[in-house]
């Protein structure tokens, strides 16, 4: 078992370092300089010494190879490099953009998940068949709609036309109810097409029919023999989803005016701040990889046909 | 109309049949066509509503970005200042925007812009990725890890990040656009070909093609490729819709075309400064975006459950 | 005897089903009546399609969501239960009747373990508390033959055997005693010695418990050995029904008749098919022989690589027919690839028309493809789903670039009419074939080369017995016009006694026993062929019409 740990490990860092690897050799092709973009910039007036002298304390003329040597070694001290942008390191901008983004990510995603089980389950627990065909074709809807639009959209409506929520200045949480069912309804779609896949496929397997041979009831079948079994799979997305929700967050933040790596984002782009960007990156390259990983952990745990499988594994 | 639906094609379907069978030699060739019209004039009869409603939107479109000047007579770029945030009405469709320039126009000449904007992205990443995910799949074992850890390592990277950081390299604008939503794309097409090509390479009928004399070639040609592409262009049909939504919003954040082109997500970003007083400025290009997803996603499950 | 022993554990009357589609539906089952007694069983038999498992379906109550009972009634134990909700029915499945279902592999849920899945059954009506229930659970486990019950009880289903996985079925089924237990082709997935035991097993515990059983199967064989009375279906109607004996002896209908006929299992050893013996005998030539041949695969899993055939020698006459016969596992598909050449063995040599295996690569394996085809066991997964047959069967001509497009069209067309197939199947994609017309497909593909060997995968399991009685009749009279040499692999002795010339037994990779078929029906010499023979259904049937009587 510590072995199977230690080689996905190993696996993990390795497509870490990869990611690492593409982002450099991505976003070093860049042929502006970000630092003479902000410096040149007709109100600073600097001299060209100055600018030269600039250029070499951010490390702008190494040669490239001596360049992803030092900042492939400058990760492993939690150094990220320096943000010429906010003129502050970039772990720093980092740290304070970070958590909103976690907090919007984690509630968008906890809205999504519990929207998109209600879509599944009801489905396969109604009996009226326009029912089950109306929330069948909800997920299809949900997939198709930009995030920004919605938002949009939920500002129209909540804050304008009901007047429910301020635009400006709501409170804390109140500022997040808009941004989080902005961020949950594209997301819920994925989670909530490949639910209601699983469980259609899950009834119509030989155990189930076994089950309701047995006399279970619908409800009994379906918690004891389809839930569990029809929600396995979809944790192998939860990886991908959490790209899409990042994704979103860049969305929402600039639409809903909230801080944090969405905007961030937005701000590097503009900028051309490439060590932001790198390093957003890298970090939502590892927060996937982290989660396949506890995924890949999980699933022996979760599904007892693996298990044997991996304890034979040499 | 339902009970119709059958008594009509049947008939055709079978009169067809029974021709072709009784003088299978001659005119093969005249029967074949007359068999194929009537299996796909009844097919089409049999197609649900939603998918035709899809390929009806698709089309319409199309026709959009082809000749705009046919759907409306006003000019997307030049307004009536005195005619500005006007609400729909006969004489504009979709209401006018804050310059008096009428949005179901500006939606109908943005058609090419975005429609092209997804050919290219769905282009590139069908070209491109199809060809890595063939390569790695009857490649020999080496490549083909090699191959799949690059496009894992790639899938790890949100694509609208990935999108970013190109078109940061390349700057803004349609193309640009277009090219970094392709670009993200080719590492789902790359490991859904790879996967189709493993999955026919196992089947039994391949080894039958290879069995009865066929050269790896020719297998390929008859067999592999028919068959592992019909889930590769369901997933293009996918990604023409994905692609339509990833070019909106990076158009909407500013990094597509410059104003005052008619691109869709540009014309919401521009309605959002007028929120409170024209709801149909963001509103209906959205609906628009919205059904061209919905239909290429449509069209998309339907292609896919032809294979099976 | 009491009153109720009299009166039909269940009577079903009428009984009309359909399928809706869309909108129009399709009937499957015509005003089908039949009865079952306390104690008794009842064998319904029929091909595929022939409205069986529907049938079966619907006194469970477990008809597909777009079946619709049209009219008829289903009386269990004096109740009508045909109009009854969901819920009315969900009381009395398990209780009074349960369900032994075909596949072992995929009907016991994957994540859950035996024990829990066993006591389900228990907690549904609510039977007793949980010490009670395991002690109940660990007794039936023991009951249907099962070692280590206590071991057992918290496996999952994928560490049992299939064999093993039926049991604990089995156990599920007899868990509360029902009045009826409904067997839906319990064994056909299993192993045809596991076969046999199973259905010991089902015979016993009937007997033990008194429940009648409804015994569904497409197999006349297994009818004929385990039920008191048999119920002949085709196409959604009732053919015939009555005791066994009567209808073995003397079938009323053509189509029983037929059956019986066709019944590889059923057929003494006169009814042979392959024609070969009649023919004026070759010049003894040996066309394929296979020199101690052994393989190897790699394993992950295990410490040991896996032998999957180990020493294997025997040698085949022109225009005869070899068989390799063996259970799953027996290593007989690795033979039959690496006579192929689709895999090079770890050792051994393999010798086609005088020419060693070994030796040849790239194109001159190629080239050797002409004289030895291949028709596989399933003939759905065999053709390419996108192309219409016509392209199917020209393609091995195309493939050495034989003949022009003309002479082509007519050797497919040709072709198609020696293997009985109209002229307007070429048009046709695979999908609109049946199962037989696809095997047929599968042979002329293999045959328009012109080969000396045919090598059949198992190529007639898949089918209904009438179409598999058709297919080997094809296949005799093919051999017998191109003297044609066959390598038959099967797991089916019955048919390999109706068209093989010579046999090879094998048992976990090795081969226990090789000879004449005659040789080793008469006088088998190992303890595994013989239970192979004794494992055939339709042995039994007098013996077993017999029991019945002297038991009423």
């Amino acid at each position: 078992m510590s072995k199977h740990l230690i080689s996905h490990l190993f696996q993990s860092v390795l497509t870490l370092w990869a990611a690492f690897t593409i982002a450099f050799v991505l976003l070093q092709a860049l042929p502006g300089d970000a630092v003479l973009i902000k410096f040149l910039a007709s109100d600073f007036g600097l001299t060209p010494e100055q600018i030269t002298e600039l250029q070499q304390t951010y490390g702008v003329n190494l040669p490239l190879w001596q360049k992803y040597f030092h900042e492939l070694g400058a990760i492993f001290t939690g150094n990220l490099g320096f943000s010429v942008q906010a003129g502050l390191p970039v772990s720093q901008v980092i740290a304070t953009n970070l958590p909103p983004t976690l907090l919007l990510a984690s509630l968008g995603f906890t809205a999504a998940i519990v929207l998109a089980l209600s879509v599944a389950f009801l489905s396969a627990f109604t009996c009226f068949s326009w029912l089950r065909q109306a929330l069948h074709a909800l997920p299809s809807l949900f997939v198709s709609v930009p995030v920004f639009w919605l938002g949009i959209v939920l500002i129209q409506i909540v804050s304008f036309q009901l007047g429910l929520i301020p635009v400006i200045n709501p409170g804390h949480w109140e500022g997040l109810i808009l941004p989080t069912i902005a961020l949950a309804i594209p997301i819920s779609a994925p989670i909530a097409q490949i639910l209601i896949r699983n469980i259609e496929a899950t009834l119509l397997l030989p155990h189930v029919a076994v089950a309701r041979a047995k006399g279970a009831s619908h409800v009994w079948v379906l918690w004891h023999h389809v839930a569990r079994n029809a929600v396995l799979p979809t944790l192998t997305m939860a990886g991908l989803l959490f790209g899409e929700l990042l994704a979103g967050a860049v969305v929402t933040e600039t639409v809903f005016g909230l801080s944090g790596l969405g905007s961030l984002t937005q701000q590097a782009v503009n900028n051309q701040d490439t060590a932001v960007l790198k390093a957003i990156v890298i970090i939502s390259a590892a927060i996937f990889i982290t989660i396949n990983l506890i995924v890949d952990l999980l699933y022996p745990i979760l599904d007892p046909r693996l298990r044997v499988a991996q304890e034979a594994r040499p | 109309m339902s009970p119709t639906r059958h008594t009509h094609s049947h008939p055709t379907q079978a009169a067809t049949i029974s021709v072709s069978a009784n003088e299978h030699l001659p005119h093969k060739a005249i029967h074949t066509v007359h068999f194929w019209l009537g299996k796909r004039l009844s097919t089409l009869r049999q197609w649900p509503i939603s998918l035709l409603l899809s390929w009806l939107v698709i089309a319409v479109v199309i026709s959009w970005a082809f000749i705009p000047g046919l759907f409306t007579a006003y000019d997307p770029l030049t307004g009536i200042g005195k005619f500005k945030l006007q609400p729909p009405s006969w004489v504009h469709l979709l209401g006018t925007d804050a310059l008096g320039r009428d949005v179901y126009a500006r939606i109908v000449y943005g058609a090419s812009h975005s429609l092209s904007g997804a050919f290219v992205a769905v282009g590139l990443g069908l070209t491109v990725g199809t060809l890595l995910g063939l390569f790695a799949g009857s490649a020999g074992r080496k490549t083909d890890t090699f191959i799949m850890r690059l496009v894992d390592v790639i899938l790890s990277i949100p694509s609208l990040l990935l999108s970013l950081s190109i078109i940061v390299i390349l700057g803004f604008g349609t193309v640009t656009a277009a090219i970094a939503v392709g670009a993200a794309s080719i590492a789902s097409f790359a490991r859904l070909s790879r996967s189709e090509v493993l999955r026919v390479r196992n089947t039994d009928y391949v080894e039958a093609a290879f069995g009865s004399g066929g050269t790896f070639l020719n297998v390929l040609w008859r067999h592999v490729l028919p068959n592992a592409l019909t889930s590769v262009i369901a997933l293009a049909a996918l990604q023409f819709g994905t692609a339509i939504l990833a070019l909106s919003t990076l158009g909407f954040l500013g990094y597509g075309a410059p104003p005052p082109t008619p691109e869709w997500g540009l014309l919401i970003a521009e309605g959002r400064n007028y929120l409170a007083r024209a709801w149909w400025l963001t509103t209906a290009p959205g609906i628009v975006v919205i059904m061209v997803v919905i239909s290429a996603n449509r069209i998309s499950h339907a292609l896919s459950e032809r294979r099976s | 005897m009491t009153d109720a022993a009299k009166l039909p554990v269940l009577d079903i009357k009428g009984l009309t089903i359909g399928y809706r589609e869309k909108d129009n539906l399709t009937r499957v089952v015509h005003d089908v009546s039949f009865h079952i007694n306390a104690g008794e069983v009842v064998a319904l038999v029929g091909e595929s399609g022939s409205g069986k498992t529907t049938t079966a379906q619907t006194i469970i109550g477990l008809l597909a969501d777009n079946g619709q009972l049209e009219h008829g009634s289903v009386i269990l134990n004096r109740t009508d239960i045909s109009l009854w909700s969901q819920k009315q029915l969900a009381s009395i499945r398990g209780a009074v009747v349960s369900l032994v279902p075909q596949d072992p592999g995929s009907s016991l849920n994957p994540v859950q373990t035996i024990g829990t899945q066993v006591s389900e059954i228990f907690r549904i009506h609510n039977r007793g508390s949980r010490q009670i229930i395991k002690a109940e659970v660990l007794a039936l486990l023991e009951r249907v033959g099962l070692s280590q019950p206590e071991l057992r009880y918290n496996q999952y289903p994928h560490e049992l055997s299939g064999g093993m996985r039926q049991r604990v079925l089995i156990a599920m089924a007899i868990a509360l005693k029902p009045l009826l237990i409904i067997a839906d082709e319990p064994t056909s997935a299993l192993d045809v010695t596991v076969q046999r035991h199973i259905l010991d097993l089902i015979d016993d515990l009937r007997k033990e418990v008194g429940t009648s059983i409804l015994l569904v199967t497409h197999d006349l064989g297994v009818a004929a050995d385990r039920a008191d009375r048999i119920v002949v279906m085709r196409n959604g109607q009732i053919v015939e029904q009555g005791l066994t004996e009567n209808i073995l002896k003397s079938p009323a209908s053509e189509y029983t008749h037929q059956l019986l006929t066709d019944a590889p299992s059923l057929t003494s050893d006169k009814k042979r098919i392959s024609l070969s013996k009649q023919q004026p005998t070759h010049p003894a030539i040996d066309i394929v022989t296979v020199k101690n041949l052994s393989h190897t695969f790699p394993s992950h899993g295990a410490a040991q690589p896996f032998r999957a055939v180990d020493d294997i020698s025997f040698s085949v006459r022109k225009g005869t027919t070899h068989a390799i016969v063996g259970e799953s596992g027996s290593g007989k598909t690795t033979t039959l690839r690496a006579i192929l050449g689709f895999l090079k063995p770890s050792q051994g040599d393999i010798l086609i028309r005088g020419t060693n295996l070994s030796t040849l690569k790239g194109e001159e394996l190629r080239q050797q493809r002409r004289h030895i085809q291949l028709v596989y066991q399933n003939p759905y997964s065999s053709l390419d789903p996108k192309q219409i047959i016509f392209r199917a069967i020209e393609e091995p001509l195309l493939n050495f670039t034989l003949f022009n497009t003309q002479e082509r069209a007519d050797r497919v067309y040709n072709m198609l009419q020696r293997v009985g197939l109209s002229p307007s199947t070429a048009e046709r994609l695979p999908r609109a074939l049946s199962g037989g017309q696809r095997q047929r497909v599968a042979i002329a593909r293999a045959l328009i080369l012109e080969p000396d060997i045919l090598v059949l995968d198992e190529a007639v399991s898949a089918l209904d017995v009438t179409v598999q009685a058709q297919i080997l009749e094809l296949l005799g009279k093919l051999q017998q016009a191109y003297g044609l040499t066959y390598i038959f692999v099967s797991h089916d002795l019955a048919v390999v006694r109706q068209i093989a010339d010579t046999v090879s037994v094998m048992h976990h990779g090795r081969q226990v026993e090789i000879g004449r078929v005659e040789d080793i029906f008469t006088n088998p010499q190992t303890d595994y062929t013989r239970e192979l023979i004794n494992a055939i259904p339709g042995k039994r049937r007098f013996n077993s019409v017999q029991d019945n009587f002297i038991a009423a």
